[in-house]
């Protein structure tokens, strides 16, 4: 195994250059876990962010909230200002693990962890969240909507470091975040969704229903008819089903049943809308 | 920095330190196998248990899953650096049993007591459930902080059991 | 009092044995199968590795017979030729660097050709998997009281059920660990574990050696459950084979994911009920059926089997009761003890059966057992006369008044008439715990314990029981203390060496405080009795220097040992009689919220009624049942072992969740006490019984909720939603 340590976030994009294999590193929170069994990942090369202040912070501007790379968790928990604009991103960092992994898990690094039931990512997404990639050779905005192609595959080169992620700064009317997991805290999401309603536009993700966290076109299409009247109105969670089975496509696993997530995934939603008076 | 060692400055529980760490070694292990402070456990290895809490720049972190080479020029903390004086309400309300948590416990217990204000916000058992204990089902625990931080005149009566 | 080693425990300074240095240790680990069940074909080292560095044991560097010393002896210590299960230990490696030694166990294969396995307890086993017997039954026990058959006949309803409560993991904090060494030419083990003259028994047995070549110490043991209990014995015999052949300290710390993977669980069951009732509710027939999964060995398994058998019929009078119960062996890694040991399996069925009745005969689950709890003067399925004067009435009414039952159960219907999805309900369940162990157990034991009056004028205590976070060192040094009116700082405790202590039984069994705590008792009197009359206070230890100013260089020992409480009797073979010396009572109460959106069940408030004779330490006592129920919590709704070929595919805490601060209330503690004479100070067993009640109350409480019938544990959020669908 092989630290890299860089100085500046040139160093950093050089060494990314430089060897394609290289596994940047943040907070550590999904990479070390089981560390001294895992012998992959002790035969990789880390590129460690930790000591790059340019990644540190989290900014406002007129138009949009910037997450640096090494924005935790934490930093959003205790930021009154998020709470008030975007108050998902809170609830979901609250639900990250507990203080300890949250004081160290990072947005940027739940993205390219890319894991299907990365907590941070729905809300982003519901959010409309843009990742701002960096490498040699310059900038790269891909939409977060854009940014995974399959299970663990993503919009990331090699030799790009996600540097920041922009958040537009909009009014929602309405923004809903739920988490299912085994228990409240430290738990591992079974099911989740994010929501977020501007004007007539719906934004709904979800994640651990299907190989990446994803955004849910027919369900956005499909409460937004609802809402807007144009639809039939909802009678029960069955009717959300035949759009989430063409939004999502969920599993059997260790931790949920395909079955479960499919349908409190439409439970969750449907009562959401109930209590909207959707 | 390869598997070869590195030397990195630290700050251990108030001492400048220099220590030579490999690239796979784990803080706790440093703390436990190379510097003696065998005071936090390992439970689980995956940041679930919070037997291992330390403070790293004075936030609850697991120290399994910290690189050690991380720590250069950072401050670390661990229960040794904690003051029996300061733990009276643990041990009379119960808050320890087999103890093999205990640090841990203490340890997120007393960021909570030095931080009162994120009652304001958080539940006690919201803040400690990063620390699991299989013996005292936590009230022990919890009946201590409580304790504890009335009796440092911190308690705004805490939230208890805020839903998220 | 406090308890006595709180500060080091909460400092971090208390020492576990990994925290221990030991000069010139090497760490050890073992290779196991990776299939259940099959023939050894070969084992290939890989050439990656320099062997040379390596210390390597296999089964014939057994100097004894292979066999881990238990009920049956038919464990292996390393598999030989055959393997039985997924994680069975084959080899053991040593060597001076961790990392290495992780590269070697993973450059280790071992072929083995499989054959047909069993996995499912509750099937017949076809006949190319009968590995016991004629037909894999580990053990059969039947109680018959009275006439069930002719009794269902006559009965006004019969009421059938069936239950099932899944596999549950210790999760004890501190993993298993344990340093073997030589020392003088005696085989030393020291680690984590409960019952020190097991593993004594276990390394003469299969070292061949004496008494004296072999000792075994305690070190600071962080939680047991059980789980510290059997399985010591397996890793005790590991370190041991390896120090002795690596000549020196080798160690062996298992990981959580190890430490999941290979040690036992509590047993899966499932229970039949098939109860006659008359329509006022009297119970007049339980016809009850016991099936335990035993796992790929004996282990423990037929005394759990007796445990759970005889707490089956519940804490009810019924003059006609059968009960049948296997354990059966699968090709499971093998299920061992957990607090409760078999009881909270089967009171499970009892007590969610309860309920079923009440709802078949339209009747108040509360009535049904007041009509039906067990008087003073009336027998258990086993026929022991219960005369022990406590109001278990009192204990059931107490509980209903401190959960506000039929206040909540008004506003919870109000409640649920209006919310949407939400659904809140009161669960109880009325339970018993048998206090020490079943039957004869205690008097084959013949428990010795030592109380020493030392030259300083102070008091130790020698005993074989450990301190794993339940209390016993303060415990027993509160009884002694306020036998003798001493201060406690004037008691040492002595380590747990058997080189030191005598054999006071192994530290399970809610049997620490009551027996050893009594033999403690008599210690005192029986030192008293040498310094010549009742003494205490300054004038005891005024007449204990006298005693050693007289008798210079000699040691003052009180030894006593077991003797059964009179009138206790116990037939084995018709399985009759007093099956406990006394039995703790108790009601819990569960209020639970079901979210029909997620099928989960968040528990609002929990009161836990009991009557464990005398409190001996009230923060103590309250922690062992705010601990028991909160383990409770976890195995009715949340700890589920998901196996694959017998063995736990969810071995670490990220995937087998146990419950955190965030997941439970505050646990209300009463206590009533009716002193057991045979006690110390009059205490009964405490450590098991709250792990009986949580998962009753809890799944009655969901069924109220909901008006579903659930019938397992875990009740998880995927089952639940599964029952509901066909409700």
């Amino acid at each position: 195994m092989t630290i890299l340590l860089p100085g500046t976030l040139t160093d950093a994009y050089r060494m990314l250059s430089d060897d394609p294999d290289v596994t940047p590193v943040a907070g550590g929170t999904d990479l070390f876990a089981h560390w001294p069994e895992n012998r992959v990942k002790q035969s990789t090369t880390y590129l460690d962010l930790s000591g790059l202040a340019e990644l540190r912070s989290m900014r406002w501007t007129k138009s949009e909230l910037v997450l640096g790379a090494l924005t935790t968790y934490w930093d959003v928990v205790t930021d009154a200002r998020v709470a008030a604009e975007f108050p998902n991103l809170v609830t979901a960092a609250r639900q990250v693990g507990a203080v300890q992994i949250q004081a160290r898990g990072t947005w940027a690094g739940n993205i390219v962890n890319a894991s299907p039931a990365a907590d941070g990512v729905p809300v982003l997404l519901a959010y409309d969240a843009t990742v701002r990639l960096g490498s040699r050779d310059g900038v790269e905005d891909i939409p977060l909507d854009e940014f995974y192609l399959d299970y663990k595959k993503m919009r990331r080169r090699p030799d790009q470091l996600v540097t920041e992620i922009r958040i537009p700064r909009r009014t929602y009317q309405r923004a809903w975040f739920e988490k299912v997991g085994p228990r409240k805290s430290q738990a591992i999401t079974k099911v989740g969704v994010a929501v977020t309603v501007a004007g007539e536009t719906w934004r709904i993700a979800a994640n651990s229903v299907a190989p990446t966290v994803c955004r849910c076109p027919a369900l956005e299409r499909y409460c937004a008819a609802v809402a807007g009247a144009k639809g039939q109105p909802l009678t029960s969670p069955s009717d959300l089903l035949p759009a989430i089975r063409s939004d999502v496509s969920p599993i059997d696993d260790i931790r949920s049943t395909a079955e479960y997530r499919e349908q409190v995934l439409a439970r969750i939603l449907f009562h959401a809308l109930n209590d909207a008076g959707v | 920095m390869s598997t070869n060692s590195v030397s990195i400055e630290t700050t251990i529980n108030g001492e400048k330190t220099s220590i030579d760490v490999t690239a796979t070694e784990r803080l706790l292990d440093v703390l436990r196998y190379r510097l003696g402070l065998t005071g936090s456990k390992e439970g689980c290895g995956e940041g679930e248990c919070g037997a291992c809490t330390v403070y790293l720049d004075g936030q609850p972190v697991n120290s399994c899953l910290i690189p050690a080479y991380q720590v250069r020029g950072r401050v670390v903390e661990t229960i040794e650096s904690i003051a029996p004086e300061q733990l009276g309400a643990f041990v009379a309300s119960g808050a320890t049993q087999c103890g093999a948590c205990s640090p841990g416990v203490v340890m997120t217990a007393q960021w909570i007591v030095k931080h009162p204000h994120l009652l304001q916000s958080h539940g006690l058992r919201e803040l400690m459930a990063g620390n699991l204990c299989r013996c005292t089902g936590y009230d022990g625990i919890i009946d201590a902080l409580t304790e504890t931080l009335a009796a440092n005149g911190s308690a705004e009566e805490p939230v208890s059991g805020q839903d998220r | 009092m406090k308890r006595r080693e709180a500060i080091d425990k909460l400092t971090g300074r208390e020492a576990y044995i990994d925290d221990i240095a030991i000069a010139g240790v090497w760490w050890g680990c073992t290779v196991r199968s990776a299939v259940p069940r099959g023939r050894i074909r070969d084992i290939r080292f890989g050439a990656e590795i320099d062997w040379s560095e390596f210390v390597v044991v296999d089964h014939r560097d057994l100097p004894g017979p292979n066999q881990v010393a238990m009920i049956e002896n038919d464990q292996p210590v390393l598999a030989s030729d055959r393997v039985r299960h997924i994680h069975e230990a084959v080899l053991l490696l040593a060597h001076p660097d961790r990392d290495r030694l992780r590269e070697a166990r993973r450059a280790i294969h071992i072929e083995i050709d499989e054959e047909p396995a069993i996995f499912d307890y509750r099937v017949p086993p076809p006949a190319d998997t009968v590995q016991h017997g004629g037909d894999n039954v580990f053990k059969r026990v039947r109680i018959d009281k009275g006439d069930v058959d002719a009794a269902l006949v006559a009965a006004d309803h019969v009421v059938e059920g069936v239950y099932e409560t899944g596999a549950q993991e210790h999760v004890y904090l501190e993993n298993q660990g344990m340093v073997g060494y030589v020392e003088d030419g005696v085989v030393t083990v020291k680690g984590s574990m409960q019952c020190p003259y097991y593993i004594h028994a276990a390394l003469r047995h299969a070292l061949a050696r004496a008494d004296n070549e072999v000792r075994v110490i305690q070190a600071a043991t962080g939680g047991g459950f059980g789980g510290k209990e059997d399985y010591p014995s397996v890793l005790a015999l590991h370190a041991a084979l390896l120090a002795l052949k690596a000549e020196r300290p080798v160690k062996i710390l298992y990981d959580r994911d190890e430490d999941m993977a290979a040690t036992t669980k509590r047993h899966p069951a499932r229970v039949r009920h098939r109860t006659g009732v008359t329509s006022q509710g009297r119970i007049v027939a339980q016809d009850i059926e016991v099936l335990l999964d035993g796992g790929a060995y004996v282990t423990l398994s037929p005394v759990v089997l007796s445990r759970g058998v005889i707490h089956a019929s519940g804490p009810y009078h019924c003059d006609n009761v059968r009960v049948e119960g296997r354990a059966v062996l699968t090709n499971a890694v093998p299920f061992g003890a957990f607090r409760g040991f078999g009881a909270p399996q089967t009171i499970f069925a009892c007590e969610r059966h309860m309920d079923v009745i009440a709802d078949e005969l339209g009747m108040c689950p509360l009535g049904l057992r007041r009509k039906n709890l067990i008087q003073d003067g009336q027998s258990t399925s086993t026929g022991q006369v219960i005369r022990d004067g406590t109001d278990r009435i009192e204990i059931l009414d107490r509980a209903v008044r401190d959960a506000e039952f039929h206040q909540r159960e008004a506003a919870d219907r109000a409640f649920n008439s209006t919310h949407p999805y939400l659904r809140r309900a009161t669960g109880i369940a009325t339970f018993y715990h048998g206090a020490g162990f079943t039957g004869a157990g205690e008097t084959y034991l013949d428990s010795r314990a030592q109380v020493v009056g030392l030259a300083t004028g102070e008091v130790e205590i020698r005993t074989a029981n450990v301190e794993m976070g339940q209390g016993a060192l303060t415990t027993f040094v509160k009884i002694v203390a306020e036998k003798l009116a001493v201060e406690p700082d004037r008691i040492r405790v002595a380590e747990v060496d058997t080189f030191h202590v005598p054999n006071s039984g192994p530290t399970v069994a809610s049997r620490t405080s009551m027996i050893v705590g009594r033999l403690l008792e008599r210690g005192c009197d029986a030192l008293c009795a040498t310094l010549g009359g009742d003494w205490t206070g300054d004038k005891f230890e005024r007449e204990l220097l006298r005693w050693h100013a007289e008798h210079p260089g000699q040691e003052l020992i009180a030894e006593v040992r077991y003797e059964p409480p009179p009138g206790v009797e116990w037939d084995d073979e018709r399985y009759e009689g007093s099956a406990y010396g006394t039995f703790a009572w108790a009601t819990y109460a569960a209020h639970v919220e079901v979210d029909l959106r997620t099928f989960g069940v968040r528990l609002l408030d929990f009161v836990a009624v009991q009557d464990v004779g005398t409190v001996l330490d009230e923060v103590l006592a309250a922690g062992q049942v705010q601990g028991g129920v909160v383990q409770g919590v976890g195995w009715a709704l949340m700890e589920e072992c998901q196996f694959v070929d017998g063995a736990m595919a969810n071995h670490n805490l990220t995937n087998y969740s146990i419950p955190s601060s965030d997941d439970v209330p505050p646990v209300r503690v009463v206590f009533y006490e009716t002193p057991y004479a045979h006690g110390a100070q009059g205490a009964k067993g405490i450590g098991e019984l709250p792990m009986d009640g949580a998962a009753p109350a809890i799944v009655n409480a969901v069924a109220r909720a909901t008006g579903a019938r659930p019938a397992v544990v875990p009740l998880t959020p995927e089952v639940l939603m599964r029952v509901m669908g066909s409700a």
